[in-house]
């Protein structure tokens, strides 16, 4: 009930959404047919204008879009005429879905274990080196460790391909360079949470129960120490899925990260509306998906 | 690291259920990964090698040569669409393209141009004068949205057929005599016409293939072109690869088979895949490293040669105090262009002092004003500014750029030293800059412009007082007037003359403009392992004459 009350919800606010990012981008100033040069007549750029509807009133404009959207067309981009938006969604998810979930994968299998070793491990040599390492790697930006990782194993051992994404061997170093920052992230996330969670009362009864110090650190400490980062990893997951404008310009790779950015740039409206209700679809879904596992992990927590 | 190996080690059937429940976020985002890698450019990697692979500066905005209107897109566009000229791939002049021949008459103002008979698709069917006539009109219907349709309105009544003022298409200068010959009036002598014809624009398209699938036409397959290519496949944001056409009627002097084209924004990942051997060219301006063109410079494999385009400022005339033109003219004599393009640009450029490029076989441009402090402060004094005194503050208005800034800096510095005047930057994004200077919205303004054909007319004309790209708000009956002039007439000597005189007025007495330096053409390839690269001033290399002649591993670092 509470999450079909969820589900529910989610209608309002993307309509609210889809009409923020209508409408706001069409204040902004310029427009989709601005160029250096302006068209050879008049006529012309008016003749663009009403084949994309963009001489109508901004309302009429909205519920035209809107009625598309419904049929799952989201119109055609302004800036790539050859294309519709969901074409280029079509051939640009899927390509940062891979990336992101690549990463993600990445940050959890390393930030997990190293943020639960240095929580164990407090106040020792091990604890030390690995909090340096994370912090490390969540101090230094994407556009440093792209191109830092493409001079060692590119350009100098040429271990690993420049950029593009034609082979599995493609795929490692924009991964790397996606995951590490969030590795970092979520190895800290960890480690508080995990410290936290080992000075609450019931491991000092678990301890006095006599519990071996793995089932204590694995059965009871780990399974609230790690919300926090299922909290985290529901936004996190939306982010990564919809692509990395950074990540993806250093390696060239033909994701949707570049078209975030990029489409606000060149006033290509229906892109922006476009990927902004996918942005907020993924991160209410990832959002929902997150509370849900809350009642898994934690049986303090309820929902009616 | 004892009790990390000995937890790891324990994962006993209670933990695995636990591993489950925490794991469901990575287990979705697994499945989610292996869903994208099926779909995405692993599995469609192409196992064919191309012969040639060619970095090409932004993703495409479209493949339809009615709609295109950057310089990356017509250097594809122009391998799969032809029109009656195309240009030589050494000195990019045109030559005889889906015409074989033609005839010039009436002083230059009728051609009659003769198609091949053996020109056909690339999917077999015939091209004749009915496909060149609608490919066109096409461009002239304003429902196109072709924005470069002005290429075509050097035609007899071809501009008011765009606007509307005619309705009926057969009133065009555009007529069919048989189906191989057409005769085409022009509004006057049009020196340029055959280099207009060799234009993307003006290239012939599949009518068919148009009225079936609208905008997305460019996506049929098997698509007919009329080019020495096909288009094999287009992943936006990936790679555009051509195959070579086997119906052209020139294919047997095509030195290629399939070529890549890879969009690219960073000029750090260009440079790094053209270095590390993954890419044979690299020939986009705007994605060259300009920080590190000391160094790239000194390579062989750096190509350097003088480009038409011009980097200038425009002055807002409309406004104080840049409605005195002393005024104008001491700010563009204190520019110290040698410093610009020595310190700053560093690829090649030249510094400016007229407007168009020299080079032109037609033209020779006139010289501008020199740089000349002293004279300027006097000329800022006349026009009651003494030592900058009572100057207002103005500002400049520049697009997002390492380089425009760098430029924007230096102006002020100079401005600040030898005209005591102060200058403020107003750095806008790409649209907002545009939309400013469209609305006369600046005081000064950072300015390029490209020529599209090899010809004065393509930099003079934009400043006749109608002309939408002018955006300095100066308007000049006598210079439009020698503009018009210019154009009638047949005498190239006497057209040169008259052209010289418009450009004196534009860059040394009303001064809406200074010029600061010419753009340099800036290829990358190496030479022992690709031939047929020419340089010319269009910077337009036609990849069918691109040839690898080896696969040399050694110079490549």
């Amino acid at each position: 009930m509470y999450f079909l009350k969820r589900i529910l919800t989610m209608i309002p606010l993307l309509l609210i959404i889809s009409f923020m990012a209508f409408a706001l981008i069409r204040v902004a100033p310029g427009g989709p047919f601005d160029r250096e040069r302006k068209p050879a007549s008049p006529e012309i750029e008016r003749a663009l204008r009403a084949k994309y509807h963009l001489d109508e009133p901004l309302v009429k404009q909205y519920f035209r879009y809107l009625g598309g959207v419904l049929k799952g067309d989201f119109g055609p981009s302004l800036k790539y005429r050859n294309h519709t938006v969901n074409d280029i969604i079509k051939q640009g998810l899927p390509v940062s879905l891979a990336l992101g979930g690549m990463a993600f994968c990445f940050a959890m299998g390393v930030g997990i274990p190293l943020g639960f070793y240095t929580a164990v491990r407090r106040g020792q040599w091990g604890d030390y080196i690995g909090s340096f390492f994370a912090l490390l790697a969540f101090c230094i930006p994407a556009f440093v460790v792209g191109p830092v990782l493409i001079m060692i194993f590119a350009m100098k051992l040429q271990w690993l391909p420049v950029a593009l994404w034609h082979s599995p061997l493609h795929f490692i170093l924009p991964t790397v360079a996606l995951g590490l920052y969030f590795s970092g992230r979520i190895a800290r996330l960890m480690r508080e949470g995990m410290t936290d969670t080992l000075h609450a009362g019931f491991i000092t009864t678990a301890r006095a129960k006599g519990l071996s110090e793995s089932a204590i650190l694995w059965k009871h400490a780990f399974r609230l120490a790690v919300l926090p980062v299922v909290s985290y990893s529901g936004p996190l997951l939306a982010d990564l899925l919809t692509g990395s404008f950074v990540v993806e310009n250093i390696f060239r790779i033909p994701g949707i990260g570049v078209f975030m950015v990029n489409s606000t740039i060149n006033r290509d409206y229906t892109m922006v509306v476009g990927l902004v209700l996918l942005y907020a679809v993924l991160l209410l879904v990832m959002n929902l998906l997150v509370d849900l596992s809350y009642s898994l992990l934690d049986r303090r927590v309820r929902y009616e | 690291m004892k009790s990390l190996t000995r937890l790891l080690g324990n994962s006993s059937g209670r933990l695995r259920f636990f591993w489950r429940q925490i794991c469901r976020n990575l287990a979705a985002s697994a499945a989610i990964t292996l869903a994208g890698l099926g779909t995405s450019g692993c599995s469609s990697a192409v196992t064919e090698q191309a012969d040639i692979v060619i970095i090409n500066g932004a993703e495409p905005e479209s493949l339809d040569p009615a709609i295109i209107t950057g310089q990356g897109e017509a250097r594809i566009v122009r391998g799969l669409f032809e029109g009656l000229t195309r240009l030589d791939p050494k000195d990019a002049v045109p030559v005889p393209g889906l015409a074989e021949r033609w005839e010039i008459l009436n002083d230059g103002s009728v051609y009659i141009f003769h198609l091949r008979t053996n020109a056909v698709w690339s999917t077999g069917e015939p091209i004749n004068v009915d496909d060149v006539i609608y490919s066109w009109l096409r461009v002239l219907d304003p429902m196109t949205g072709a924005e470069y349709a002005g290429q075509l309105f050097f035609i007899k009544n071809a501009e008011e057929y765009n606007t509307g003022k005619i309705k009926n298409p057969s009133a065009l200068g555009i007529h069919k005599m048989d189906d191989y010959t057409l005769r085409v009036e022009l509004t006057g002598p049009t020196p340029f016409f055959l280099d207009l014809a060799a234009f993307p624009t003006l290239a012939v398209v599949p009518r068919d293939s148009i009225e079936k699938h609208s905008d997305r036409w460019i996506m049929e397959k098997p698509l007919p072109t009329s080019g020495p290519y096909t288009l094999e496949s287009w992943r936006i944001h990936d790679r555009v690869r051509l195959r070579k056409n086997p119906r052209h009627w020139d294919a047997a002097n095509v030195q290629n088979t399939l070529v890549d084209f890879i969009p690219m924004e960073s000029a750090m990942t260009a440079m790094n895949l053209y270095l590390s051997g993954q890419a044979d060219i690299l020939w986009d301006k705007t994605i060259i490293p300009s920080e590190l063109m000391d160094v790239l410079s000194l390579r062989p494999d750096c190509h350097q040669f003088d480009y038409l385009g011009t980097f200038f400022m425009r002055f807002n005339v409309t406004r104080k105090p840049f409605d005195d033109v002393r005024v104008r003219k001491a700010f563009s004599m204190v520019i110290d262009k040698q410093r610009i393009v020595e310190k700053i640009t560093r690829a090649g450029e030249k510094p400016a002092t007229h407007f168009v490029p020299k080079g032109m076989v037609t033209y020779q441009p006139p010289k501008g004003l020199a740089y000349d402090p002293e004279t300027a402060r006097k000329l800022m004094a006349e026009a009651g500014y003494p030592g900058g005194k009572g100057f207002p503050t103005v500002v400049y208005l520049l697009k997002s750029g390492k380089l425009d800034e760098q430029i924007g800096v230096e102006l002020q510095a100079m401005f600040k030293e030898h005209l005591g005047v102060r200058m403020e930057l107003r750095q806008a994004e790409w649209k907002v800059y545009l939309a400013a200077q469209s609305a006369l919205d600046y005081d000064l303004s950072r300015s390029s412009w490209i020529g599209d054909y090899n010809d004065p007319n393509t930099f003079l004309d934009m400043f006749m007082g109608d002309n939408g790209n002018n955006r300095t708000g100066w308007k000049n009956p006598r210079y439009d007037e020698l503009i018009r002039e210019g154009n009638r007439q047949v005498d190239p000597k006497k057209r040169e003359k008259i052209l010289q005189e418009a450009e004196v007025l534009l860059i040394r007495e009303e001064v809406p403009i200074a010029p600061l330096y010419f753009y340099a053409g800036v290829n990358f390839f190496r030479p022992k392992e690709i031939e047929g690269i020419y340089f010319n001033l269009l910077d337009e290399h036609p990849i069918h004459a691109i040839r690898r002649v080896s696969r040399n591993r050694e110079s490549r670092n």
